[in-house]
């Protein structure tokens, strides 16, 4: 990781995510110059009885179980801009990394017949281009705890406030 | 390709089921959604057909650019003959249904006949499959959505349903998909009911190849950030719709007491910060959501705050709740414009027409045309909360002899009940207004008189005309993509230039709806919006489809004058107060009591009105009565319908 950037991560913030699905349909679009969701590295899993949206993707991880297990070592990192990448040239199709991904983020295509997974749009991710929420936001993976901390304590004020003018008002 | 995508035929008596190629030269006559329905309409249904027989065709569709790189193509559209009016049936709603159908496989559905019990459709990849529906018949509106996905195993599956007031006939029970989005006008959901149809399910992982997609991503990134920088779709994205209805109560341009203010007094808890306040405390500081691919969100998430539903979870309101259930009944209390939107969202019933008839039939029974004889004892006084939320409930069950006489639309209650009821009923061609007033503004009253389902703004609503903006302005937006030299005013109490307006307009709408774009991303509220020029490109980029601004058009004013073909098949005469294009009398003869000084002491002229309609009709290409002449149908391609080309 340098500091040009490249250790940057995406960063789901859920509650701010609208449901639109657009990340899905910018990310096919790019990747395949296909409209289909089922080709799309990130997906959006909802509850909408309950209103709730959970955008889903690929975390990049340290210890990557998916590299872990891929049996033809065709699973590495790119360091360059801090991502798992997988070699088209080595992978089987065996399909180990999507069993034992905990986050459902590598994907098959039974179309074409092949794993994938999100691969950061090689540093301009289009979800986070086209998302004016930024519910999805590519940040430096340093700075995420930075900003869900400013967010827990903006909370944490705001209840106190509440707090101390319910007191008031009794 | 977006142009591979099918037609089905589906007939519901036999279990026959067809697909087809859309032909190219179809596409490029009629494009896809609300127009191509309406060729398909006028080609699958004989004159005088029964709206809720079994020979009554529904069309469902998306528009051409459906599910494609372009922005906000989430809109599903709903066609067949309205059992509301007996005249045209459109509804047109957002979600996710729409692309997924797309996905899936089809464009646009044809459904004939009548199955034998309840049934619902599943359409998965190319295959279309009825299946059983009785354990699902009268079940709420998104109880039958989570009880498909339980049945198919899939959590993905998209439906759009009809509610108990789709199955008990009521003439004005909407189509429904997610929690709130609405199929909701002139009846199609009756139609569903009619036909043994709960739903239409729909899974698709099928691709869309886009022709060019860089530039079709390149394009919607543009697309989407002059959407947003339009104010009026920042101001969307936080309050949603209900602004509108703030903005134009304090103005004075909405129904109080059904028709007799224009104004609603003490609605501070209905107003739209307020709704945002409780959607803010119920659901937190991130509290709005919006349909496929669009970046306006514009519906709030919320919980009922209190009262008998307290806790239930809906979106919206929609500005036509804040009218139709807090402003016409005069009830203008947040606990119940939320739980009257959550009940019509249950049930599958249109707000509009609902909170208008009850509105009626309010007024009614205050002049003592209606008695609690009638009522089943309700007292069904203006301002009666409850008694609203009664009402609601027992016309979706029509429950009682009034209810069950307003569940089959207010021309036919207006009969039932007599004396001189229908003198109060605010309606064009059997379809209620929406919640606004329109005496202050001829442009708009142009609007609903002609509009093609009935009394309705999104057909042909030159919204801007509030906005005074300057005659330039008006000029690039109104002289393009044909050329139009004739007046135009700024002025929103004037006369002059407006049925120009007005047919832009119903243009615009109809190639918006032909596309599959939602109307908050064109020239409605917003002034600087994307049109016809941009819609050429979006096309292209997405589809390879090569079409000028104004071969787009040209197509538009093709598929209205279809809808018209149809009106007049099915008994359109111009002055016809029940059938045609023409105004209650109170819009004449009864001048606004509240509201702006420029809004006080309106009505409309009775004489400029009728040279309104006349140079409408002119700008259409129609006679002095409404009829199309032969050279406009021959030019536009359209004198031999029906042409069966699909």
């Amino acid at each position: 990781m340098g500091p040009n950037g490249n250790g940057k991560v995406l960063y789901i913030n859920y509650e701010k995510c609208t449901g639109c699905r657009l990340c899905e349909l910018v990310c096919a679009v790019l990747h395949d110059g296909m409209s289909n969701p089922d080709r799309s590295r990130i997906k959006v899993m909802k509850w909408e009885a309950e209103g709730l949206y959970i955008p889903m993707s690929c975390q990049q991880c340290e210890d990557a179980p998916c590299m872990n297990v891929c049996p033809v070592k065709a699973i590495y990192r790119d360091h360059d801009i801090n991502r798992v990448m997988v070699d088209y040239d080595k992978c089987i199709g065996c399909r180990s990394c999507v069993t034992v991904c905990p986050f459902g983020a590598m994907s098959f295509n039974a179309i074409d017949g092949r794993v994938f997974k999100c691969d950061v749009c090689d540093g301009d991710p289009q979800c986070v281009r086209f998302c004016e929420e930024k519910a999805v936001d590519y940040v430096d993976a340093s700075e995420v705890a930075i900003l869900k901390k400013r967010d827990a304590a903006k909370r944490i004020s705001l209840a106190g406030k509440e707090a101390a003018a319910l007191t008031a008002q009794l | 390709m977006p142009l591979d995508r099918k037609i089905a035929y589906i007939d519901l008596t036999t279990g026959d089921i067809q697909t087809k190629v859309i032909p190219l030269e179809v596409r490029k006559k009629f494009l896809g959604g609300r127009g191509l329905d309406a060729y398909l309409l006028y080609n699958h249904t004989k004159k005088g057909v029964d709206p809720i027989g079994p020979d009554n065709a529904l069309m469902v569709s998306g528009g051409i650019l459906t599910a494609t790189c372009a922005s906000a193509t989430a809109r599903t559209h709903v066609m067949a003959k309205s059992p509301l009016t007996g005249l045209l049936g459109s509804a047109n709603m957002g979600g996710f249904f729409a692309p997924e159908l797309a996905w899936a496989g089809f464009h646009h559905l044809v459904i004939k006949g009548k199955a034998k019990h309840p049934v619902y459709l599943y359409i998965h990849n190319g295959k279309i499959e009825i299946r059983d529906a009785r354990p699902l018949w009268g079940l709420t509106v998104t109880e039958t959505q989570w009880a498909i996905r339980d049945d198919l195993g899939d959590q993905e599956v998209k439906s759009m349903v009809c509610g108990p007031a789709g199955e008990n006939l009521v003439r004005f029970a909407n189509v429904m998909t997610g929690i709130k989005n609405s199929g909701g006008r002139t009846g199609m959901g009756c139609v569903m009911g009619s036909k043994n149809l709960k739903a239409i399910a729909a899974r698709g992982t099928m691709d869309i190849k886009i022709a060019h997609p860089r530039e079709a991503l390149e394009f919607n990134k543009r697309f989407i950030d002059q959407i947003v920088s339009a104010k009026v779709n920042q101001t969307q994205g936080t309050l949603g719709t209900p602004f509108i209805w703030g903005a134009t109560n304090s103005w004075g341009g909405i129904r109080c007491r059904n028709f007799q203010y224009n104004q609603c007094e003490y609605a501070d808890d209905i107003e739209p910060e307020r709704i945002d306040e409780i959607a803010e405390e119920t659901m937190g500081p991130y509290h709005m959501t919006g349909c496929f691919g669009c970046q306006v969100h514009c519906r709030a998430q919320f919980k009922i705050p209190d009262g008998p539903y307290a806790g239930c979870y809906d979106e919206g309101p929609e500005y036509t709740s804040q009218g139709a259930f807090g402003g016409e009944p005069d009830t203008p209390r947040a606990t119940t414009v939320l739980t009257a939107n959550y009940l019509v969202d249950q049930f599958g019933i249109d707000n509009l027409e609902v909170g208008s008839i009850i509105s009626w039939a309010m007024e009614l029974y205050e002049l003592g045309i209606l008695t609690q004889k009638e009522t089943d004892g309700l007292d069904l006084r203006f301002g009666n909360d409850e008694a609203l939320l009664e009402m609601i409930e027992r016309i979706c069950y029509r429950k009682g002899w009034l209810a069950d006489t307003l569940a089959d639309g207010g021309i036919a209650a207006s009969e039932k009940i007599g004396k001189n009821s229908f003198d109060y009923l605010i309606q064009v061609k059997g379809m209620n207004n929406l919640h606004s007033d329109e005496r202050a503004t001829p442009a708009l009253a142009l609007n609903i008189a002609t509009a093609s389902r009935g009394s309705d703004h999104l057909r042909s609503r030159p919204a801007i005309d509030l906005y005074h903006l300057p005659e330039e302005v008006l000029r690039k937006i109104y002289g393009s993509p044909v050329p139009y030299d004739g007046p135009l005013s700024s002025e929103h109490t004037a006369y002059e230039g407006k049925p120009w307006q007005v047919y832009w307009q119903e243009n615009c709408f109809m190639g918006v709806d032909c596309l599959g774009i939602c109307k908050y991303h064109t020239t409605f509220l917003g002034a600087t919006l994307p049109n016809f020029e941009d819609w050429s490109k979006v096309l292209y980029y997405n589809t390879g489809l090569e079409m000028s601004p104004k071969e787009i058009w040209d197509v538009a004013v093709r598929c209205n004058m279809i809808e018209r073909l149809f009106l007049l098949r099915e008994g359109l005469t111009r002055e016809d107060l029940k059938k045609g294009d023409m105004l209650n009398h109170r819009y004449f003869d009864e001048p606004c009591r509240r509201g702006a000084p420029d809004v006080v002491g309106r009505v409309i002229d009775r004489e400029k009105f009728r040279k309104m309609i006349d140079e409408f009709y002119e700008h259409k290409g129609l006679d002095e009565n409404g009829v199309p002449k032969p050279e406009t149908l021959k030019a536009l391609g359209l004198d031999k319908e029906p042409s069966h080309l699909l």
